[in-house]
């Protein structure tokens, strides 16, 4: 498995990153460096192994279904680079 | 008048406690340190009103004798934890004038204590590399170095060891992913301690790779760490991976005995081209352990070559879903664009430094369809052999000894270049934070060059009272006194 020019445009985009024309070769390289370096894995046996999803083993807590907190609009907002009427705002989105 | 910027934590605590010296004064004999110590850059910003605000609430605590083990303690915190309207931007670009509304539970907890905020410490972009030198913010300077010549703090936590190192923070918390709290101390002649995954609660941390971001100390001794961990953890019910455990008293268990304790060393730790200096370190720590009674026991940790690359998928991935976040909308920088999504990439390349780029999009690839099987699901395979070496290690060990790093801290600029080559900075440590488990970084010598060397702990999930226990054997043992120079000055 190889990354050339094309697929780092494409991950670029699935990343919402703006890579320009001309870095997408030198990323090619540089990703597959470590993208060859990671393939040694290839080397382990792993048939029958789970997957570890949770570092220490506890079941997930549970607690009642109920609104405990919140009503901070005004603190969400106070970072966002532009909000208007006590919401975030974007570029149109439709035109 | 006393230098109190020299005294340990619980020199200091002793300090506060006996009325030599009042919380004010300390913190601001710190702040003055601090002013003469611009060139290291180990601070991004310093926070003296907060600080004087807190001494004066910690001396008010010691008075009225409610004081804690931190209370009237100055720290720096890292940029990483959100501290309720201060600079908290993990060293990026993209959350430029972030100012939380609201505390992380760890620094709540050290305020809580009566700990005081000299200010937010430097680290590596979202805490990704290891040499402090991806920092919006600029490089960190190693307050070691060889003549005139300027050498890396290590990192991610970087800032926080410089910090310590150069007594302008009697303490600092740090945060260790893969190693980013244990290899800096390494390389800066200090203690860094990261405990078990779940001991300390996430909220609040700016995350980065949400199942290995750990909390720890980084401070003088490893009293000072035992002191300082139990004011940091808890349990979180706004973290559901925090773990309901009880926190004991880790000071408690530093008993200076170790008679029986069951020392393993694992034969894969043994590197090809590793330092000769370090090898006989390594050599040099089995014979101090042995001669305070523990014995020593061969193991073999069969996947640790496999752990960096395992790394290298598990944390790129879920730093590309973390960092989905940065997107101009929320908080931080925004670059206008034609449409939503044109604004998203347009911020976010701006925003991001080279090495977060290329991480985000190296996690990208291996989620992406068609790979997610061959790369994604693979390393968490193989993760699961890694975390059975370990549980297989413990059925005959009690506390792993290895070195902490496969050098001393390098030359500012050697590694910028090579990725891979950074990335092995954490071969020692990255097997540990795969598995959840609890390490420590001892200084335990210095190299020929005059650099300080550390040995690493590693112990059971959540047992760190015994690791801390042979942790402070080992540092009487090695009575590493050295310090750096202050050329600074």
């Amino acid at each position: 498995m190889s990354v050339d020019k094309d697929t780092v445009a494409k991950i670029a985009n699935l990343a919402r990153i703006d890579v320009p024309e001309e870095r997408r070769e030198s990323l090619a390289g540089e990703l597959n460096n470590i993208l060859n370096w990671i393939e040694q894995l290839s080397e382990v046996d792993t048939d029958g192994v789970e997957p570890m999803t949770s570092v220490v083993s506890q079941p997930l807590f549970r607690r009642a279904d109920k609104v405990t907190d919140g009503g901070y609009r005004d603190q969400i907002l106070a970072n966002a680079p532009t909000s208007e009427h006590g919401f975030f705002a974007v570029p149109k989105v439709l035109e | 008048m006393t230098d109190l910027t020299k005294l340990t934590l619980s020199q200091a605590r002793s300090g506060l406690d006996k009325g030599d010296f009042s919380a004010r004064e300390i913190t601001q004999q710190h702040l003055k340190a601090i002013e003469s110590a611009k060139a290291l850059n180990a601070y991004i910003v310093t926070t003296e009103e907060t600080a004087l605000a807190q001494a004066d609430n910690a001396d008010a605590m010691i008075k009225a004798g409610t004081a804690k083990g931190m209370t009237g303690i100055p720290i720096g915190i890292k940029d990483l934890y959100c501290t309720k309207g201060v600079h908290s931007c993990s060293a990026s670009k993209i959350l430029k004038g972030f100012k939380p509304e609201y505390e992380s539970t760890v620094t709540q907890n050290l305020f809580d204590d009566g700990a005081i905020m000299l200010g937010k410490t430097n680290m590596d972009e979202f805490a990704m590399g290891s040499s402090n030198e991806t920092s919006y913010y600029g490089a960190v300077k190693n307050p070691w170095r060889v003549g005139d010549k300027d050498y890396v703090p290590g990192g991610s936590s970087g800032g926080s060891v410089a910090a310590v190192a150069a007594d302008i923070a009697i303490a600092t918390t740090g945060t260790d992913t893969g190693g980013s709290i244990r290899q800096p101390a390494s390389f800066t002649g200090l203690v860094g301690f990261k405990p078990t995954y779940g001991r300390c609660s996430r909220w609040g941390m700016i995350a980065f790779s949400s199942s290995l971001d750990q909390a720890g100390p980084v401070t003088k001794t490893v009293r000072d760490a035992a002191i300082m961990l139990e004011s940091m953890a808890s349990y979180d019910e706004k973290d559901s991976t925090s773990i309901n455990v009880p926190v004991p008293n880790f000071e408690a268990s530093l008993k200076g005995d170790i008679r029986g304790v069951k020392v393993g060393i694992p034969k894969e730790y043994y590197l090809e081209g590793m330092p000769v200096e370090i090898e006989k370190l390594w050599q040099q720590g089995i014979q101090w352990l042995k001669e305070a009674g523990a014995e020593i026991v061969d193991i073999s940790l069969p996947h640790t070559k496999y752990a960096l690359p395992t790394y290298y998928i598990v944390a790129p991935a879920e730093c590309s879903s973390n960092l989905a976040r940065y997107d101009g909308v929320k908080y931080g920088m925004r670059v206008q664009g034609d449409s939503l999504d044109d604004m998203y990439s347009k911020t976010r390349a701006a925003g991001f430094g080279e090495e977060v780029q290329r991480r985000i999009l190296i996690g990208t690839y291996v989620l992406s369809a068609g790979y997610y099987d061959a790369y994604y699901l693979k390393a968490q395979r193989v993760r699961a052999l890694i975390a059975e070496d370990f549980n297989k290690a413990y059925e005959i060990c009690d506390v792993i000894l290895t070195p902490t790093a496969p050098s001393a801290a390098f030359a500012l600029g050697d590694k910028l270049d090579d990725p891979l080559a950074m990335y092995l900075n954490d071969v020692f440590t990255v097997p540990a934070s795969l598995a959840g488990l609890p390490g420590i970084s001892v200084p335990a010598g210095l190299d020929n060059n005059g650099l300080p060397l550390g040995l690493q702990l590693l112990g059971k999930a959540f047992e760190e009272g015994a690791l801390l226990n042979a942790a402070e054997v080992l540092e009487s043992a090695a009575a590493f006194t050295a310090k750096a120079q202050k050329w600074w000055l």
